[in-house]
């Protein structure tokens, strides 16, 4: 901008003939003008009514402008630019960590209140008011997600497979598009076709944990394909035609060169697949219900799952509700866990199973 | 075991285009057979059509006769894993599965076709292959470690020596050369030549010393403009190629006064 020069590689270091006046601003100079306007934005703050947003608000606008006329009259306009963009991209990026890092703390503070051994270890029979846990409810989720797992992963991955070895022409596109309308599915959908599927077979009213399975699987199956295909179009083609000429066959070369290249992202892709369903609740409220007792038969009555454990007992807490309130964010704060832990062993696999270049 | 390949009236077409056109040729057992050529002229499809490597691209087909030793190859009652088998194949860019180690690379063959074989066999086959490869000194020490660390040049003979480790009968090398240095080179040329002791051996390059170097017979293609299909101009021996040819092409080709 006030270089007229050819944008060389080299402009920026040389002394160029260019009219930018003075230097650089110090290196504190950014923190100087926040903190300043963090004083004009309090005094502001006292001549009018204001609270802490506000108050950040001022801080931010009225320090990015400080910091950029200052450094245009110091630097020039295009290290102003510079400054000025610099500035809006980290506030985006606070902007967008706010929601974050409030959720995470609401959840974690009001979690550890009953984050303890009797949650862990007791469920909710015979409970009123204090006590009781999720023992239930965790199994219950564990158990289903599991058996959703066991569902989806085959059916998704051999898909999978199909689009990327076999599949041709009008199948092909058919599958592809079909898969891209499911993973479009709102889960009560699923939820609902879950539970009709089952009416059918169990008449009306049936409620069981394998319900909830084949419901999850639904919404799990189209991400499961969708992961997988990327992941195994990126094995190159080079690899398969080597197996080719040792005279490997097709569906050898898929399970010994294919699968075993892709293993870290097919991996990764299941593991974050999991965590997308691990927290539905619709699906789960309408086909697996809720129970105060331990369940662990998915093949008969209603199971408990994290989930709808936490919609219950803030939807329905009883006298007194703190109690029940209580223990609605401590089985929120766990189902955290369990899928920031997915998303930790997604990355352990991805690191551990990718193919080594090292020498 | 080496075999002869006999090809007559060979059309390859990618879809609907014809990509080479009328191939006729006898290709010698225990001999190097060279194919030269400009790129794009169907020297690659030609020699992946031998293996039947061709049919692997989606709408690639081939119409006439690849008989080796008597057995029609594209026969329907032929299963084309089985001839791929028969004819090893190594590729331009070189290829070691990522994931699997050196030794692992070279045991493939045997390994993904769930061979059984005794560790000492396997042994004796890995360190066989790489020496053949001329790559044994550089890595016996690092037998376990991944075949994709090694150099390009390294890992082309990692290829070279997973293609015989199989023990085909004949041996199609696609530019094998071209990544490597010259005492590669050198020494690849020096194991082809020991090689077709055993193998049938067809190798296409770009390089003319080194068709003029280590091949008996040479095939020179050509295609007359764009969007025409390439064909073999010439077929003979070798020196008479390089020194005598038969068409004005190939000379003109020959000697750096192409097109």
């Amino acid at each position: 901008m006030s270089t007229s020069t050819a944008q060389g590689p080299a402009t920026d270091v040389a002394p160029a003939p260019e009219q930018r006046p003075g230097g650089r601003l110090p290196r504190w100079a950014p923190w100087a003008a926040f903190v300043a306007a963090l004083a004009v934005a309090y005094l502001v703050g006292l001549a009018t009514s204001t609270n802490v947003v506000l108050l950040v608000i001022y801080t931010v606008v009225i320090g990015t402008a400080g910091l950029y006329v200052a450094s245009r009259i110091v630097e020039g306009p295009r290290r102003a630019v510079d400054r000025l963009v610099t500035c809006l991209v980290s506030s985006a990026f606070g902007i967008a960590m706010v929601p974050l890092v409030s959720l995470a703390y609401e959840v974690i503070r009001r979690g550890v209140l009953r984050f303890d051994g009797e949650f862990f270890g007791a469920s909710l029979v015979g409970v009123i008011g204090e006590g009781g846990g999720a023992y239930h409810a965790i199994m219950g989720t564990l158990i289903i997600t599991l058996l959703t797992t066991l569902i989806s992963v085959p059916i998704g991955l051999l898909t999978a497979i199909y689009l990327v070895e076999y599949g041709s022409g009008r199948l092909k596109r058919a599958i592809t598009f079909f898969v891209d309308v499911m993973t479009g599915i709102p889960s009560i959908v699923a939820g609902l076709f879950a539970y009709a599927l089952f009416v059918i077979f169990f008449g009306a009213g049936i409620r069981l944990g394998i319900m909830g399975a084949v419901a999850l699987s639904v919404l799990m199956i189209p991400v499961v394909v969708r992961s997988a295909e990327e992941v195994l179009k990126l094995v190159p083609n080079e690899l398969r035609e080597a197996a080719y000429a040792l005279g490997v066959p097709k569906w050898r070369t898929i399970v010994k060169v294919v699968l075993p290249t892709a293993i870290a992202g097919l991996g990764t892709g299941v593991t974050l697949a999991i965590a997308r369903v691990i927290g539905e609740t619709a699906p789960l409220l309408v086909t697996v219900g809720i129970t105060n007792g331990t369940n662990l038969n998915p093949f008969e009555g209603r199971m408990a799952t994290l989930p709808v454990y936490a919609f219950y007992q803030l939807t329905q807490p009883g006298v007194p509700p703190e109690n029940a309130i209580d223990r609605a964010w401590t089985a929120a704060l766990i189902l955290i866990m369990l899928v920031m832990g997915l998303n930790v062993v997604a990355r352990l696999i991805s690191r551990f199973f990718a193919p080594k270049t090292s020498r | 075991m080496a075999k002869r390949i006999d090809v007559s009236d060979l059309d390859i077409y990618y879809g609907k285009f014809l990509a080479v056109q009328g191939v006729n040729v006898s290709i010698e057992p225990r001999s190097i057979t060279a194919l030269i050529g400009p790129s794009g002229c169907g020297k690659s499809t030609f020699l992946r059509s031998i293996n039947r490597m061709h049919e692997v691209i989606p709408g690639a087909r081939v119409e006439g006769k690849v008989v080796m030793d008597g057995q029609d190859l594209y026969a329907p009652d032929t299963d084309p894993v089985t001839v791929r088998r028969q004819i090893g194949m190594v590729f331009q860019r070189p290829n070691p599965f990522p994931t699997m180690s050196i030794y692992d690379n070279v045991a493939a063959g045997m390994r993904l076709n769930a061979k059984k074989m005794s560790k000492a066999a396997t042994d004796e086959l890995v360190e066989r292959s790489l020496r053949g490869a001329n790559l044994w000194e550089e890595v016996k020490d690092r037998l376990d470690r991944p075949g994709s660390g090694l150099s390009g040049g390294q890992q082309q003979r990692l290829c070279i020596a997973r293609a015989i480790a199989v023990e085909p009968d004949v041996l199609l090398m696609d530019e094998p050369c071209s990544a490597l240095d010259p005492i590669s080179t050198l020494a690849i040329e020096d194991l082809m030549t020991e090689l077709k002791e055993r193998f049938t051996i067809v190798i296409v390059t770009h390089n003319m010393q080194q068709a003029a170097r280590v091949s008996q017979q040479t095939g020179f293609f050509n295609l007359n403009g764009v969007g025409q299909p390439g064909r073999l101009i010439e077929f003979n021996p070798t020196e008479k190629i390089f020194s005598n040819p038969d068409e004005k092409a190939t000379e003109d080709y020959i000697s750096g006064r192409f097109g």
